[in-house]
């Protein structure tokens, strides 16, 4: 078990992880404190919980551009409603922002499942039309911190337990998607559609569902973190978190999730996206020409993915780990 | 009795067509073209073309512009204009080059052409004012941090991205002033490419790396509200003045909760009343748009043109808990 784990891809970006930490520290001594670590997972906390929706939808073979432009739009929605409601309460504005932002993802899903086209090409298209919708909706003006009510701009910041909710948020996502992953038919049906689609569907799962579900989800989670974010920074415009979706894939790319689907794991995502959130504070704080900053972002990428390809090339694709364990 | 009916019919027409250019002599037609319709920004700078128009008397602002940001509507706009045999046309451009052929032929009509804000080339119009210029929205941007910091103190600036053109020029300009605000530490520039969450992350940045910072200049507007909030959510509003340049809706809060004292932007009143002034003078002969000359413009002073026949108005202005108020629901 320990020796597995050692092998893992997990553990080499624990020790990559471990690595940045250690040479970020000898340049500024207080990065790995804790009340500085907490900061950065808080900052983390929104890629954390849309690689995670990004894993499932690649897991499954297929992969979804929109998060970004899904989370722009349900976080204008929210903080337009809040704008014109202010006393709506923050649970309620959450359930809008989940429930808007399923609807999204649904239409992504209902495309690749029904109508049987390519992934790329559905989310592409619908990553335009979600914000050319927050174009609409708002007149391109901005929503600014005045116009969001106190309650509305404190959740996320409220602390519990030592830590903001934000963080708390991701952790909870953490847990709700270990469970869905490990646990669930469902979390099993996204690995066995990535896997082999042709053998999924002789053991009985149907595979345009299982893909629909998987964007489903990976909606719902970009509509939570739309509120999160329009919150946390207390602006929401046209343009927020434009771009973030390669960021989100790179995440899950470095987590060792295989874009060719069926091969990821809940803590590589995680830590997949730690990684990025890391390099991303880090590199402000010990003063690297912005310039180096992009080629160093982009070069943690290729890395990831060589090792990946290595490492993928030697085994077989995996439809059952526990299977494949017991025989 | 025909003949008597056309005979009255010619002499009305006659004694309009006499009337028309005597009329025309006594209003003088001004009319402001903006890039679009409904932004707050121009529909203030209508406001101070309105004041201008009731100090003068004699001008109505003719107040219009395409219903989105295009070259092709304002070229549509300004044949209407040119129809109509408007006195002046004072034009914000959606392009520099594109509008060029038609303003030159509402010259050739002996109509006074001249851009604002947002510049046409200099074969399109007669002069152009810009709201401010590079050297004094540099100097206006470490003064409001000096202004905070009586005894100095470090200051940071965090910008655009690395390739800003306006950004990187601003910061030049203030660079060389920088001899002026002694005490004032410039610390380093760090770069938020006008995104909320980068301009967030590297502002975290700067109040870890230099625990003494004191102010953060961002010349860019998202930038200086990501760079507010984040000075809030660290506790440090107050502590740290953040500063530079916004539009008074986007930093009405940040105001409020004391993370920035005061910030500039040029104001699209002064601007829209500049602009009328200047169009009104030129086209009443009353002074000359030549390189070199200067140009009077009521309340705002003159207006001093170099080479390129271009002007500067004024400082940016400066907002700060006195007047957000009365700007921010504007623009």
């Amino acid at each position: 078990m320990i020796t597995q784990f050692i092998k893992s891809r997990e553990a080499l970006l624990l020790l990559a992880i471990a690595i940045v930490i250690a040479l970020v520290s000898t340049r500024f001594p207080d990065f790995a404190a804790p009340a500085n670590a907490a900061n950065i997972f808080n900052d983390t906390s929104i890629l954390i919980m849309l690689a995670l929706g990004q894993m499932v939808v690649i897991l499954t073979r297929c992969i979804d551009l929109s998060v970004a432009s899904n989370l722009a739009l349900s976080g204008m929605v929210v903080a337009l409603i809040n704008s014109i409601v202010p006393g709506l309460p923050v649970p309620i504005l959450l359930i809008i922002a989940i429930s808007l932002g399923m609807i999204m993802g649904a239409c992504n899903g209902i495309l690749v499942w029904k109508l049987d086209i390519p992934p790329i090409v559905v989310t592409l298209g619908t990553l335009t039309i979600f914000r050319g919708i927050i174009f609409l909706i708002s007149n391109g003006e901005w929503i600014n911190a005045h116009e969001m009510s106190a309650s509305f701009k404190a959740f996320p910041r409220f602390e519990l337990l030592g830590l903001p909710v934000l963080s708390w948020m991701a952790v909870l996502t953490v847990i709700v998607f270990a469970i869905i992953v490990i646990r669930t038919p469902l979390g099993r049906a996204f690995y066995a559609v990535g896997g082999n689609p042709h053998a999924a569907v002789y053991t009985g799962i149907d595979v345009g569902f299982t893909r629909f579900m998987a964007f489903v989800i990976a909606g719902g989670v970009s509509g939570l973190c739309g509120y999160l974010w329009v919150s946390r920074y207390a602006v929401a415009y046209v343009d927020i978190a434009g771009g973030f979706e390669l960021e989100v894939i790179a995440a899950c790319v470095i987590g060792g999730i295989s874009i060719a689907g069926g091969i990821g794991s809940v803590g590589g995502a995680v830590l997949g996206a730690l990684f990025l959130g890391i390099i991303k504070n880090a590199l402000p704080v010990i003063n690297i020409s912005p310039f180096w900053q992009l080629a160093i972002s982009g070069s943690a990428i290729i890395i990831a993915v060589a090792v990946n390809a290595r490492s993928e090339s030697k085994k077989g694709r995996v439809i059952l780990k526990k299977a494949e364990q017991t025989t | 009795m025909s003949i008597l009916k056309t005979l009255l019919t010619s002499a009305t027409v006659a004694a309009t067509l006499m009337a028309m250019p005597a009329h025309a002599q006594e209003t003088k037609r001004i009319a402001l073209v903006v890039k679009a319709l409904g932004i707050g920004f121009f529909e203030a700078a209508a406001k101070g073309a309105e004041e201008a128009a009731k100090e003068l008397g004699d001008v109505e602002i003719i107040y219009t512009g395409p219903t989105d940001t295009t070259a092709e509507g304002q070229i549509e706009v300004i044949n209407s204009l040119i129809a109509q045999q408007v006195d002046a046309i004072a034009v914000s451009a959606n392009d520099t080059d594109a509008l060029v052929p038609t303003l030159k032929k509402a010259m050739d009509r002996g109509i006074t052409v001249i851009s604002w804000d947002s510049g046409v080339a200099a074969a399109g119009r007669e002069m152009h004012l810009n709201p401010s210029s590079n050297p004094l929205i540099g100097n206006m941007i470490i003064k409001l941090a000096a202004d905070h910091l009586p005894d100095g103190g470090d200051v940071a600036v965090l910008s655009a991205t690395t390739t800003s053109t306006n950004q990187n020029t601003w910061i030049e300009e203030m660079t060389k002033v920088q001899g002026n605000y002694p005490g004032i530490n410039v610390v380093t520039t760090v770069y938020g490419d006008d995104k909320a969450d980068k301009s967030y992350t590297e502002a975290q940045g700067l109040m870890q790396s230099y625990p003494d910072l004191k102010a953060i200049i961002a010349p860019t507007s998202v930038g200086i509200v990501a760079a507010a909030q984040a000075v809030t959510d660290a506790g440090k509003a107050g502590e740290i003045n953040v500063t530079g340049l916004g539009l008074p809706s986007e930093m009405a809060g940040h105001v409020a909760s004391g993370a920035s004292k005061s910030f500039a932007i040029w104001n699209p009143i002064d601007l829209g009343y500049s602009a009328t002034m200047i169009a009104y003078n030129l086209a009443t002969d009353k002074a000359e748009a030549k390189a070199g000359g200067s140009i009077p413009m009521g309340r705002m002073g003159s207006v001093m043109l170099d080479d390129n026949t271009e002007g500067a108005m004024a400082d940016p202005f400066v907002y700060d808990s006195s007047n957000i108020d009365d700007f921010k629901d504007i623009f």
